[in-house]
């Protein structure tokens, strides 16, 4: 047991994970790169035309991955940060800072698809509306998360602005998942809840959750190349670095 | 199949602006996104490189 918690341990410091993750990088991208083959295929071919949004529905298969995942990676960001400010552990925010710009993507895919859709199925790029608001501010809280965070040169004090803006921000997420209960909106409801089988057909479902899991793939692969470059540039005065293959070369 | 043509199939039955649209964004900055990210780490790794020749030179 202890041996299982040392071990564990190891890989919380940047210079063990550092090699782990460039490890794991391809792995991610192939499986990425395999559900996403998979989801596009059953999203053009598989899926049948919608009786109401004809073929315009389509940007559903993108547009609620991006969705889930813009809020997902918000709470996987704040866990490492909220980690980080309790733990003072080096790598917690250097995962957060990798995190943000991938979270932003996703918040903006989200909206930028959901624009594409709504144009034309309610006839507003926009509307003010509970969920689509939420959403964006949660757009905006990562763009001030990586602005904070560069406008502070210490990266240890960057960290701990970071996290409480990223900890205060949490609130939103339960608001946007919330908002189509909470208040009477133009965006429909959860396509897919944990307490009642979803509203939707079998093929759009399996469609979505390979998409979905694509997205998830490709966001761990690409936060694991962001960390490493992070890792360097932060420890780039130590013995480790400099004794790197790769640097040594 | 939903298609009958690779015509069909671009058109999207009408939405095609708005369909591509969302796929194109989606697949441009998840092509642009990784390469940055890549970039970032080949930038650094040349200034630790460079760093490290300086050194040398300095030692010698």
């Amino acid at each position: 047991m202890s041996n299982r918690i040392v071990h564990w341990f190891k890989y919380a410091s940047p210079q063990s994970f550092y090699p782990l993750a460039g490890k794991m990088i391809p792995l991610f991208w192939v499986l990425a790169a395999i559900f996403g083959v998979i989801g596009l295929w059953i999203t053009f071919f598989v899926a049948p035309t919608d009786a109401q949004q004809g073929e315009g529905y389509r940007i559903i298969f993108i547009h609620v991955p991006a969705s889930w995942m813009s809020m997902f990676i918000y709470l996987i960001l704040a866990a490492w940060a909220g980690l980080g400010l309790a733990l003072n552990t080096r790598l917690s925010g250097m995962m957060a800072q990798s995190l943000a710009p991938t979270g932003a993507l996703m918040a903006f895919l989200s909206l930028w698809t959901g624009a594409l859709w709504g144009k034309p199925m309610w006839g507003a790029w926009w509307v003010w509306d509970a969920r689509l608001t939420s959403e964006l501010i949660l757009f905006f809280l990562y763009i001030g998360f990586i602005a904070l965070q560069s406008a502070i040169d210490d990266p240890r004090r960057a960290d701990k602005a970071g996290a409480i803006l990223a900890l205060v921000g949490v609130v939103n997420v339960p608001i946007i998942y919330f908002s189509v209960k909470w208040w009477n909106t133009l965006h429909q409801g959860a396509s897919v809840s944990l307490t009642k089988s979803p509203s939707m057909a079998q093929t759009m479902l399996w469609g979505m959750l390979i998409m979905a899991l694509c997205f998830w793939m490709y966001s761990i692969a690409v936060a694991l190349t962001r960390v490493r470059a992070i890792i360097l540039e932060r420890e780039a005065h130590t013995e480790w670095v400099k004794e790197l293959p790769e640097v040594k070369q | 199949m939903n298609w009958n043509s690779p015509a069909e199939f671009f058109a999207m039955g009408g939405y095609a602006f708005y369909v591509w649209g969302s796929f194109g964004a989606c697949a441009i900055l998840m092509i642009v996104e990784p390469i940055l990210a890549g970039r970032r780490r080949t930038s650094i790794l040349r200034s630790l490189r460079r760093e490290r020749l300086a050194e040398k030179l300095d030692s010698q």
